[in-house]
């Protein structure tokens, strides 16, 4: 059986355009907040959604989400409240990730986190901090509840490891655009392109572009090599500047719409 | 196949959880230090540094007065707090200091709790002409601002950090960020035997100097091995440092002693084998404070040194097969330690090694007078003098 995100690549590739990706930490702004902001992102377009495991020591986040994160944790943010985000996007129809520190995994139990990923509807985990060394307990979890395990390859893997990465991969497999945390950059690095097509000799996995991205133009470039756009402090900066929640969900729309024009320009 | 794929675990611990991005970094690092363990030219670079610039051997003291109130024991201080800088981080960073020249790398970062660390590493970095940034909690630079200003005397750039507790977990998650960014020319010299494997590795090799100094000192001094070797758990390095050579000593106890803080049934306390789980931080698995959700609880300690809520994996092995034994000392009994050594011996000891001194008042009592215990007296207090003075309310 294939999950959602499998689907949802296969159609993005017969209408031969990327799909956008958006992340949102779950309980950010609020728990209901998150879920509503979910909504939003499927009703502009978004193709599919990154729930954040808000984590107390984010390492590989900028200041952003680390913001985000520190405000999830705040409103009391655990796994029940990850999955529940979870089901709210599979409820709206949008294919939906979970991506997460491994520590937390680790604390729910590696076989039940999986099934309950299932449980919720989810298509997968994406784990940028456990390496394939690492992953032997995750692998036969995440078959045994049928869904899909995304690792993140960095601009600095070497082709050799590329090969043994992407093979642990399925669903897609996440591009690292830059050395570097997450956050809104005002360029896109050159390297991005270069790990792409590196990544294609060497497996047949959609490629999906991360860390960076944040406007039209970016989405456009990125869009016109890669098979998904991923962009998460774009629109965690544009929640955090809003003063309502409602006027969150409103610049949430907006930008997302922009980033769908950008991807479907692209090709 | 790599050696990342078969090395770096201690039984169920350590291992490596990082991006990806720092893979290709620690496998260099890796490499290079294997070269270094093999290569005679690094090795007597290495030797020379310690015997010219560090001051090594540092001698045993034995301190007779001090043990009348530990049960009237033996008891043997392997003088760390002597060396260049004040504390045993000096072995660990002038090794790592070379490994940085010879990856050719020109910029190292650091982070640090008390201070020690980063004094020590902003002092390689002095010697060997690298450019060196020091991450450190905002809380941190305020308890230990005298290495603060040793720092930036000595030409480091230090990066108050205000995430999260604002102490040394906070610094590390910082220091890493920098790494993941800069890494390409960038060294992370880490200072403790925790993170991501080859680092607690390659750290305790390059303190595994003071065990097999303190070994042999021992049997020259005693004419027979210690009863137990004792040592306070930040990370775990002077720690691993001095018990790695006893480690096929049998017949002597290993005892690690960890920041209670206020008490490890307060919740307030930094000891992560007495009162943590099983979890991943800081790119190892190990002891963690932390949550049923997996995040990291803070930690508490007077000592900066020791609040940190991980603990290095070969420390967290040897207390699971029972080779070792960790316990924990409240923040009141360590002060009590320190200021008998000071009245007693004339030494004015780190706080943190400070909870060394109150384990041996414990299991010198355990033991008696027959007993040998040989401590790693792993700093000097000089930076803890605000701190004691706030402590036993003596008016600056
Ligand atoms: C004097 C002294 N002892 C011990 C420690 C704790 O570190 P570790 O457990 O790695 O030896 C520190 C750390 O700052 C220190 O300065």
């Amino acid at each position: 059986m294939t999950t959602q995100l499998e689907d949802l690549f296969v159609q993005t590739r017969s209408e031969n355009r990327a799909a956008l990706i958006a992340y949102i930490p779950a309980g950010f702004p609020s728990q209901e907040g998150c879920k509503k902001i979910i909504a939003a992102l499927a009703k502009a377009g978004v193709d599919a959604v990154e729930i954040g495991f808000p984590y107390s020591d984010p390492v590989m986040d900028g200041p952003t989400i680390q913001e985000a994160s520190g405000i999830s944790l705040a409103n009391g943010t655990g796994a029940a409240e990850v999955f529940s985000a979870l089901k709210s996007a599979h409820d709206v129809g949008l294919p939906a990730l979970v991506m997460t520190y491994w520590n937390p995994i680790e604390a729910y139990g590696v076989d039940n986190f999986a099934q309950e990923m299932a449980r919720n509807g989810g298509s997968g985990v994406i784990t940028p901090d456990l390496t394939i060394e690492e992953s032997e307990g995750w692998k036969s979890a995440t078959d045994g509840a049928g869904i899909n395990t995304v690792y993140v390859v960095a601009l600095s893997t070497n082709d050799d490891r590329l090969a043994r990465v992407t093979a642990r991969c399925s669903g897609f497999v996440y591009a690292a655009s830059l050395m570097g945390v997450t956050g809104a950059r005002t360029t896109m690095s050159s390297g991005a392109e270069d790990l792409v097509s590196r990544i294609r000799t060497c497996s047949t996995l959609p490629v999906a572009v991360g860390l960076g991205v944040s406007t039209r133009a970016q989405a456009k470039e990125v869009a016109g090599y890669a098979d998904g756009v991923i962009v998460g402090s774009a629109f965690i900066k544009v929640i955090l500047e809003a003063k309502t929640e409602t006027d969150a969900i409103a610049a949430v729309d907006v930008l997302a719409r922009e980033l769908v024009k950008g991807v479907r320009e692209a090709r | 196949m790599s050696s990342s794929e078969t090395l770096g675990h201690f039984g169920p611990f350590g291992g490596r959880f990082v991006p990806e991005a720092l893979i290709g970094a620690l496998d260099e690092l890796e490499a290079a230090h294997n070269s270094a363990l093999k290569d005679p030219v690094f090795q007597k670079e290495l030797a020379h540094l310690h015997t010219t610039y560090t001051g090594r051997p540092s001698i045993l003291t034995e301190v007779p007065r001090f043990a009348q109130h530990a049960g009237g024991a033996r008891i043997l201080l392997k003088r760390e707090d002597l060396n260049h800088t004040g504390s045993h981080k000096i072995n660990n960073v002038l090794g790592q200091a070379l490994l940085t020249k010879r990856m050719g790398k020109k910029r190292i970062i650091a982070e640090t709790g008390a201070g020690q660390h980063g004094v020590a590493s902003a002092t390689a970095a002095a010697l060997f002409g690298l450019e060196c940034v020091v991450y450190m909690g905002e809380e941190d630079t305020r308890r230990q601002s005298l290495n603060v200003a040793r720092m930036k005397l000595l030409g480091a750039q230090v990066v108050p950090v205000t995430a999260g507790s604002r102490t040394l977990k906070d610094a590390i998650n910082e220091a890493m960020r920098d790494w993941v960014t800069n890494v390409e020319t960038t060294h992370y010299l880490l200072g403790t035997v925790a993170g991501p494997h080859p680092f607690p590795t390659m750290v305790r090799d390059f303190h595994k100097i003071i065990g097999e100094e303190a070994r042999a000192q021992t049997l020259e001094l005693v004419g027979r091995l210690p009863d137990a070797v004792l040592a306070c758990i930040g990370g775990g390095s002077n720690a691993i440092g001095i018990f790695h050579a006893f480690i096929p000593d049998k017949n002597v106890r290993l005892i690690g002693f960890e920041a209670g803080g206020d008490g490890v049934e307060t919740g307030r306390h930094a000891a992560t084998i007495s009162g943590g789980t099983i979890g991943v931080l800081h790119g190892t698995r190990s002891y963690v404070l932390q949550d049923s959700n997996g995040q990291t609880v803070e930690s508490h300690s007077i000592s900066a040194g020791l609040d940190y809520p991980g603990v290095g994996p070969e420390h967290a092995y040897l207390n699971d097969i029972g080779r070792a034994e960790y316990r924990p000392i409240t923040d009141a009994q360590a002060m009590e330690a320190f200021a008998l050594l000071c009245k007693t011996e004339g030494i004015i000891p780190a706080i943190e090694t400070a909870h060394a001194l109150a384990g041996a008042m414990i299991v010198g009592k355990e033991l008696g007078p027959e007993s040998v215990l040989l401590i790693n007296l792993s700093g000097r207090g000089d930076k803890d003098v605000q701190t004691a003075a706030d402590y036993f309310e003596i008016p600056l």
